[in-house]
């Protein structure tokens, strides 16, 4: 593109200028947009954050790093946050291992399978909202899904409490969301069969591998930046995890599935203690780009071996 | 594709078991899955005492309509329609914008592009809880709050970090060659944008209509931020409403969601392809 004499120079200027010109018009929207949606608001909740403020009125205070001293002794916070790393490793363990297993069957079986595929990805149609209604009911102690089992095998009315109890209800949770996004690990992973050259499975094969082979060997390697977007995405998801348990369990019982996002709602919008809820919604910010950048730093190390 | 069918076949007799055992687990996951949906539908269909007295997973009897008429003539179709209107509005006016800005980005060389391209794209990762509190702040300030105005702003924002971030990727595929001998020819940037790019852009567009689409007509947490008078309210705030007047008619309930995801279902079943590609768009390049 470089320009040889000096007429052509002014004019590749002249054009650059015009260029510049029109790539502004053009993204003129979109920065006003997050200029308005992610800038300013992010800033804001670090300002709002350093008030004492109930949300309505005029009127707020002050208190400067008040709030975020609260925030670093607050056991309901750290509490909160341990409940989401929990549903972050169990998410990662569950659904990208499912969904690939899933997807490795609908590849190796191609279109006859199709009807499993339509299946399996339904719970995925399903709003997070609609899910959670759903499970309230399905694993109800009167009337679940669980409950209705537990009594036919044992013969006699049983009632199965998942929901109500400490550890269970958290890991009730884990398994309604297992079943709501393996479906999507489930495509991905389709997505990323989908661009395997078929001359790389073909060679294969002619060489004389199995099946088994070409998904241990040769694809499953294929898919590592697949897996790594998986894994980022299911992470940065957990970390923000909110409409399942707010219509689900409400953070119950006695806080056992709170996340931070629902502890975050519940102080702004509930309790309208919104300088305090901004807080917590800013170290939530933090730490979800902290674990973020962390984990990709470790996958780029550890590709490079 | 021809050979892979082949190959496989020859395969399947070699290890029969294998398959055996992965035909099971498939059709496991296939019982878990449906599962619930089956437990939705077949408790939709019964009368509020029925369902403890019959057994869950018992036919329905008789099969008990009459849930379905009380939740569709008791306002199901205004939750629909306001949320019809809302992601209408929000995915045409998000991906005009994404289009317009992922334009630049993939096919002119300007300063800083890279550096803008890696700042809108770094917003995918930012949370919509932190900005919760300031953005309800700015609808009460702008006097759209408890309206579906107030809803479409954050839609659009939220939609379009991945959509520029797709869009741009798509656009770079088109061979420059088309836009050079059309701006010879004498066509503009703009006119270029609208008659070249955008027309084969469709596909790329459609793919992200369905993606979009379904995460704003499922969206929660800013719909319940936002809205507040029951007329106002977008379908998935629906299910509370009908909890609140329905407490303990579960069946009823049931029914709402059924109608909810009816619509959904319907359409995944007509664009299944599209969607895997527009996922697979975000899965190449991610």
């Amino acid at each position: 593109m470089a320009s040889k004499t000096e007429n052509k120079s002014s004019l590749a200027k002249v054009r650059g200028k015009r260029v510049a010109v029109a790539a502004t018009v053009f993204l003129l929207p979109t920065f006003l947009l997050i200029a308005v949606y992610f800038i300013y608001p992010v800033i804001d909740t670090f300002v709002i954050s350093t008030y004492k403020w109930n949300g309505i009125s005029a009127t707020r205070t002050f208190i400067g790093l008040q709030n975020w001293v609260n925030l670093v002794k607050d056991k309901n916070f750290w509490d909160a946050f341990k409940h989401n790393v929990v549903i972050m490793v169990f998410s990662i363990l569950l659904q990208i291992p499912i969904g690939m297993l899933l997807a490795t069957f609908l590849d190796a079986g191609g279109r006859k399978f199709n009807i499993f595929k339509i299946i399996w990805f339904l719970p995925y149609l399903m709003s997070s909202v609609a899910i959670a209604f759903l499970f309230t009911y399905a694993l109800a102690t009167n009337g679940g899904i669980f409950s209705s089992l537990a009594s036919l095998i044992q013969g006699k009315k049983v009632t199965v409490d998942l929901l109500g109890r400490s550890p269970h209800a958290l890991f009730a949770v884990i398994g309604v969301m297992a079943w709501q996004y393996t479906p999507f690990y489930m495509v991905y992973f389709i997505a990323g069969y989908g661009n395997i050259d078929t001359t790389i499975y073909e060679a294969a094969i002619i060489d004389g591998a199995t099946r088994g082979q070409y998904v241990r060997q040769i694809a499953i390697p294929l898919l590592g930046p697949i897996f790594k977007t998986a894994c980022t995405m299911s992470l940065i998801g957990s970390l923000k995890y909110f409409d399942l348990i707010w219509n689900l369990t409400q953070g119950g019982p006695v806080n056992s599935t709170e996340l931070m996002a629902t502890y975050m709602y519940k102080l702004s919008f509930q309790q309208f203690n919104m300088g305090y809820g901004s807080c917590v919604a800013a170290g939530m910010f933090i730490l979800i780009t902290v674990i973020a950048l962390l984990f990709q730093k470790a996958f780029v190390v550890k590709e490079d071996y | 594709m021809q050979a892979k069918q082949i190959d496989y076949a020859k395969e399947k007799r070699k290890s029969t078991l294998g398959w055996a055992v992965a035909i099971l687990l498939a059709c496991f996951w296939l019982v878990l899955t449906l599962t619930p949906f089956v437990f939705m539908v077949l408790n939709s269909f019964r009368k509020q005492f029925d369902m403890l007295q019959q057994g869950v997973f018992h036919m329905p009897d008789p099969w008990y309509f009459n849930n379905y008429v009380e939740v569709v003539t008791h306002g199901f179709f205004g939750y629909f329609f306001r949320s019809v209107l809302v992601v209408a509005v929000s995915l045409v006016l998000m991906l005009i914008i994404a289009s317009f800005a992922a334009y630049p980005l993939a096919r002119m060389k300007f300063r800083f592009c890279g550096l803008i391209y890696a700042g809108i794209v770094a917003m995918m990762s930012v949370p919509m809880h932190v900005t919760l509190i300031p953005i309800f702040k700015l609808t009460t300030d702008m006097g759209i709050y408890d309206s579906l105005k107030s809803l479409v702003g954050p839609y659009v924002a939220f939609a379009l970090p991945m959509s520029v971030f797709i869009l741009t990727a798509f656009m770079k595929t088109i061979p420059k060659e088309i836009e050079e001998s059309a701006e010879i020819d004498g066509c503009g940037r703009f006119r270029n944008f609208f008659m070249i790019i955008l027309p084969l852009s469709k596909s790329g567009l459609s793919t992200l209509a369905i993606y979009n689409g379904v995460a704003m007509w499922n969206e929660f947490a800013f719909a319940n931020t936002f809205l507040q008078t029951p007329s106002h309210k977008t379908l998935p705030l629906a299910l509370n409403q009908f909890k609140g007047e329905h407490a303990l008619d579960i069946p009823i309930i049931l029914s709402v969601l059924t109608l909810s995801v009816l619509p959904m279902i319907i359409l995944f079943v007509i664009f299944q392809d599209k969607l895997v590609k527009g996922m697979m768009a975000g899965a190449v390049k991610g």
